[in-house]
């Protein structure tokens, strides 16, 4: 992974001076609070509802075994004792104290770690696939790529006041595990008609009240000019993106406004301009690409035989099916840590579970971690000679509940519990809808089902993509969920449509198990959930949920 | 009312001129509105001129200004509008403006940095006795990534 030099360091470094500064100017009440949102922000800090929230950045999600035990401590010290990590692969401190951030985000660059530009309106955190550099439908890995953009993104001085947040997803493989259709800007790496490698550009994608389906805005990018043209985008998006309502403040309405002809028009021109200035040269590449060189790997001739150890216990078989996958080099395979087991809220951790990740990723998978799109983590190097024992440990820390790509693996939001945005509970809703989804044998012929919670309108659980999607809404002070079918952030894409009249908070959970119960006895042979969907639409849906509702 | 131009505090010596207020000799700022209307006369203005840009102004109404001004000054009413971020870059690197790129009104001290980045080389901060701690805050990073 990528290892700071220098220069990277003293500037982490010069952050958190700064950051200190502003946050004492503040404490002293030489800064407004208008005006320390703004700088609070960029550094990750919101205030919540009970106290402010800290989002620490995990470029493009990946962790070393040093940097999870400084989150471990984090927690253990500065917070009551676990973080959560979020859908766009970053971690949330709920409980710190805001005299206290300074030290953390001191504490944090000590393992190259920060948080800077993990909320505001300013390019945030560049995310990818969690299989990056292991997928077997890998065009290229995309980490050299997503780090060139953190590191142009990071302390951008013309564009740190954006009209609105602004967000950048790369995908390197076949299959999207980045949803970059639903970013501000995607980029996938492509192969062109001469086989060379460049990017398709995606623009105006995004969630949240809005959401809309990014589009191409060019269909191949030279690799030498991926910044110049990312800067061409942002410049016309800063100079004339809306800002007089936060709602239609992002590029997906700019873009929507303008028409993609004309957006992609004023784009060319200004990129034509600056073309030849920011070129991104062979050399460059190449220095950053060592960062990411593929671990020693063992040679195997064939892939490990589990049939012994399946007969032995089928629990392990079954975890093996669901939460690995596989991987490019003969004798490895992916695991998907679970961070969705029953009674826990998804997406957290405890300090000690983080501890004893860090020691796993070490003894098992060369002392990298991941972390997903779906709240979920991932080793993404382990022998499978090894994957038993590595189960075994993984089931003592909770961490090998064996629904990932099933209905209980929900993506949920803080919701109303952590959240001054929300108008409803989402930790809640998941927990019963974990508590109705406990027979795992039904979980696993349900099959691949996504379920996403908001508990409101900004939608950061992505609940307009999900396959099932929960969205809380507040009326007249009471919580009630819209549902939605059909949505996906796969290669797919596709948003939600919703299935009718709210439903209240009682009989949410019954809804969703009765959604399930219309496609497990109408599904035809094989057929996934989203696909029945496609094909009957909403409808047999909507008569089986109001009926009982 | 002091400056900070170029890291030194100097004595300014213009002054703002709205658009009912007669032309008067002088260091003068007028606005870009106020060029487009009296940009004959303003040629031959005894003493030097500046524009008062404002974020939701539109650079290609000046630029014919450019070979007749001293001073743009980007004048900032909120801080959170980025745009005139990307006016001082343009003004430097797209159109070569060599005069004084001025930052005025409510931005914050926390962003001269930034500013000084993209073409800024003179604050004219609301509040005078920040000038002291903005020659300080320049210097909040040594190293950048752009």
């Amino acid at each position: 992974m990528y290892q700071y030099n220098h220069s990277d360091q003293t500037l982490v470094n010069e952050r958190v001076a700064q950051f200190r500064r502003q946050t004492e100017s503040y404490l002293k009440g030489e800064l407004t609070e208008d005006q320390f949102r703004a700088l609070r922000l960029r550094n990750g800090l919101y205030i919540q509802t009970h106290a402010p929230m800290l989002r620490v950045a995990v470029p493009y999600g990946v962790l070393n075994s040093t940097q999870c035990r400084m989150i471990a401590h984090i927690a253990r010290h500065y917070d009551k004792g676990y973080c959560h990590f979020t859908t766009r692969q970053n971690i949330q401190f709920n409980w710190p104290k805001l005299e206290q951030v300074p030290d953390i985000l001191a504490e944090l660059a000590s393992v190259q770690m920060h948080a800077i530009q993990t909320s505001g309106n300013c390019m945030r955190n560049t995310t990818t696939d969690p299989l990056a550099g292991v997928a077997q439908d890998e065009l290229e890995d995309p980490r050299p790529y997503c780090e060139i953009i953190r590191q142009w993104t990071t302390l951008h001085p013309e564009f740190d006041y954006l009209p609105r947040k602004f967000k950048i997803a790369v995908s390197g493989s076949q299959h999207d595990r980045a949803a970059t259709q639903f970013h501000d800007i995607g980029v996938h790496l492509v192969r062109n008609e001469h086989h060379e490698i460049g990017f398709k550009i995606l623009v105006g994608g995004g969630l949240g009240r809005t959401p809309i389906i990014g589009q191409v805005i060019r269909p191949f990018l030279e690799k030498q000019h991926l910044l110049s043209y990312l800067e061409a985008i942002l410049r016309i998006y800063n100079l004339l993106g809306r800002r007089d309502n936060k709602y239609k403040a992002r590029i997906k309405i700019l873009v929507k406004e303008t028409g993609l002809e004309k957006f992609t028009a004023l784009v060319d021109q200004e990129w034509q301009c600056i073309k030849n200035t920011l070129l991104l040269d062979e050399a460059r590449l190449n220095e950053i690409s060592t960062h990411f060189t593929l671990p020693a790997y063992c040679h195997h001739d064939a892939a490990y035989d589990f049939s012994a150890l399946g007969t032995q216990t089928p629990a392990f078989t079954t975890w093996l099916k669901h939460n690995t996958v596989a991987h490019k080099v003969t004798g490895y395979r992916a695991v998907v840590l679970s961070l969705k087991a029953p009674n826990t809220p998804p997406g957290d951790l405890t300090d000690q579970q983080l501890d004893a990740i860090a020691d796993l990723a070490e003894q098992y998978s060369f002392g990298e971690i991941r972390s997903t799109h779906r709240q979920n983590l991932v080793f993404a190097d382990v022998k499978e000679a090894d994957l038993f024992s590595l189960w075994e440990a993984l089931q003592a820390q909770h961490l090998a509940t064996p629904n990932i790509g099933t209905a209980t693996d929900i993506i949920c939001c803080p919701g109303l519990d952590f959240c001054s945005l929300a108008n409803a509970g989402s930790i809640g809703i998941t927990k019963e809808i974990n508590d109705a989804l406990d027979d795992m044998d039904y979980l696993h012929d349900l099959g691949d089902i996504k379920i996403n919670i908001s508990g409101c309108m900004n939608g950061c659980a992505h609940q307009s993509v999900g396959h099932i999607g929960i969205l809380g809404v507040d009326k007249k002070g009471v919580e009630w969920y819209q549902l939605t079918l059909g949505g996906s952030s796969d290669n797919d894409a596709a948003i939600g449509e919703r299935l009718g009249p709210a439903v209240s908070k009682q009989d949410v959970t019954q809804a969703i198990i009765t959604i399930l119960e219309v496609y497990a006895s109408q599904r035809a042979e094989e057929e996934s959930f989203l696909t029945m969907v496609n094909r009957v639409g909403i409808e047999p849906f909507r008569e089986r949920v109001y009926a009982t509702a | 009312m002091q400056l900070l131009k170029n890291k030194e505090i100097i004595e300014n010596t213009w002054q703002y001129l709205a658009i009912d207020q007669a032309i008067t000799n002088g260091d003068i700022l007028i606005s870009a509105q106020r060029w487009q209307q009296e940009k004959t006369s303003l040629t031959t203005h005894t003493g030097q001129l500046g524009i008062r840009l404002l974020a939701s102004d539109q650079l290609a109404d000046i630029v014919d200004a450019l070979p007749h001004v001293a001073v743009i000054d980007l004048y900032i009413t909120d801080f959170t509008d980025g745009r005139s971020f990307s006016q001082a870059w343009l003004l430097r690197h797209r159109y070569q403006f060599k005069g004084e790129i001025r930052a005025s009104g409510d931005y914050l001290s926390d962003q001269v940095c930034y500013l000084a980045r993209v073409g800024v080389n003179a604050f004219q901060p609301n509040n005078g006795c920040n000038v002291k701690k903005e020659i300080n805050y320049l210097n909040d990073f040594s190293v950048h990534y752009q």
